[in-house]
């Protein structure tokens, strides 16, 4: 890992961007924050249920089908 | 700054949504209504009983729509914040809120445009209970399709430029985006469970509201996120960084 970070940097430099060793633990956070939501959105209780019932499925019925996301 | 930068993105992504929510309200729900009545008279003309309503109507469209829409723009801010971390200049030298606009755009394309052009958002009544496997993983397998070819395009364009120049670069990236859009949707299998009978102008109207509601929302993420990066950016840059 640290190895890749010291080869990009150099050809970065002169416009460094953020560096991905920063940005990389705060993506993998957001990323799984982000896929949890859009799960209980858009699939849980349609394809696939981790909470028994529809009553998840119910109450964002309408953000569902508006959203885009298959339902039914 | 990461940490920062995803919080802004998050804040700018329940704005966006806050004002999504309206424009659903006011353009999308009108048209959900008129396909629960259809499916009603369909139920009832078939000596159907009505499908129990676990979650009265009147909190679907309200309070379970605003829920719904704030967790997709909470998500989506957070996405956006870690791509624009990413890109910032890096993709392009542009200030915070020309990238943030831009990458608004490629958000819409990449999320909502391409997933819908081959499965397009369904009003109530449209759709079989038991495909709903199936219709979850082809619309998903199109967003993943979508995510990887946007940044095919961004790179390719971005690779391009340095030879062709930056507006001959950006053209053959999305020259080459179409073509792989094109592909993927000869590729996976159409989909289309719109009752014979089911009133068109409804359909049309509720299609027309769904990514009308997301042009909203990603267009108010770019621009929220963009003053804010852009305000976040600026400071730290006169300090520290």
């Amino acid at each position: 890992m640290n190895a890749s970070v010291h080869t990009t940097a150099p050809a970065l430099a002169a416009n460094a961007g953020i560096p991905l060793r920063d940005i990389l633990p705060w993506g993998v956070f957001g990323l799984i924050m982000a896929a949890l939501l859009i799960y209980f959105v858009g699939a849980e209780q349609g394809a696939t249920s981790l909470i028994s019932g529809h009553s998840v499925h119910e109450f964002v019925h309408d953000g569902r089908h508006l959203l885009g996301f298959p339902c039914h | 700054m990461v940490g920062r930068l995803l919080a802004r993105g998050m804040a700018a992504g329940i704005a966006a949504a806050l004002l999504a929510f309206v424009f659903a309200k006011l353009f999308g729900e009108p048209q959900v209504a008129l396909a629960i009545a259809f499916e009603a008279a369909q139920d009832a003309a078939a000596g159907n009983a009505p499908e129990p309503e676990l979650v009265s109507r009147s909190v679907q469209a309200s309070y379970g729509l605003l829920s719904a829409v704030l967790m997709y723009g909470a998500a989506y801010g957070g996405v956006f914040a870690i791509v624009f971390a990413l890109a910032y200049r890096r993709l392009t030298l542009s200030s915070p809120r020309v990238l943030a606009l831009l990458l608004a755009g490629v958000g819409f394309l990449t999320f909502v445009l391409i997933p819908d052009l081959k499965y397009p958002p369904n009003p109530p009544a449209v759709g079989l209970e038991e495909t709903i496997g199936l219709r979850t993983a082809m619309y998903f397998a199109m967003v993943g399709i979508a995510i990887a070819i946007s940044m095919i395009s961004l790179l390719v364009g971005r690779a391009l430029s340095a030879s062709l120049g930056r507006w001959n670069g950006a053209l053959c990236g999305i020259g080459l985006g179409i073509a792989l859009v094109a592909l993927a949707q000869f590729g996976l299998p159409d989909i289309n469970e719109v009752p014979g009978n089911f009133p068109a102008i409804v359909l049309w109207r509720f299609r027309e509201a769904a990514i009308g509601m997301q042009l909203v929302m990603w267009s108010t993420l770019g621009l929220v996120f963009g003053a804010l990066a852009e305000h976040l950016l600026g400071s730290s840059s006169r300090q520290a960084r």
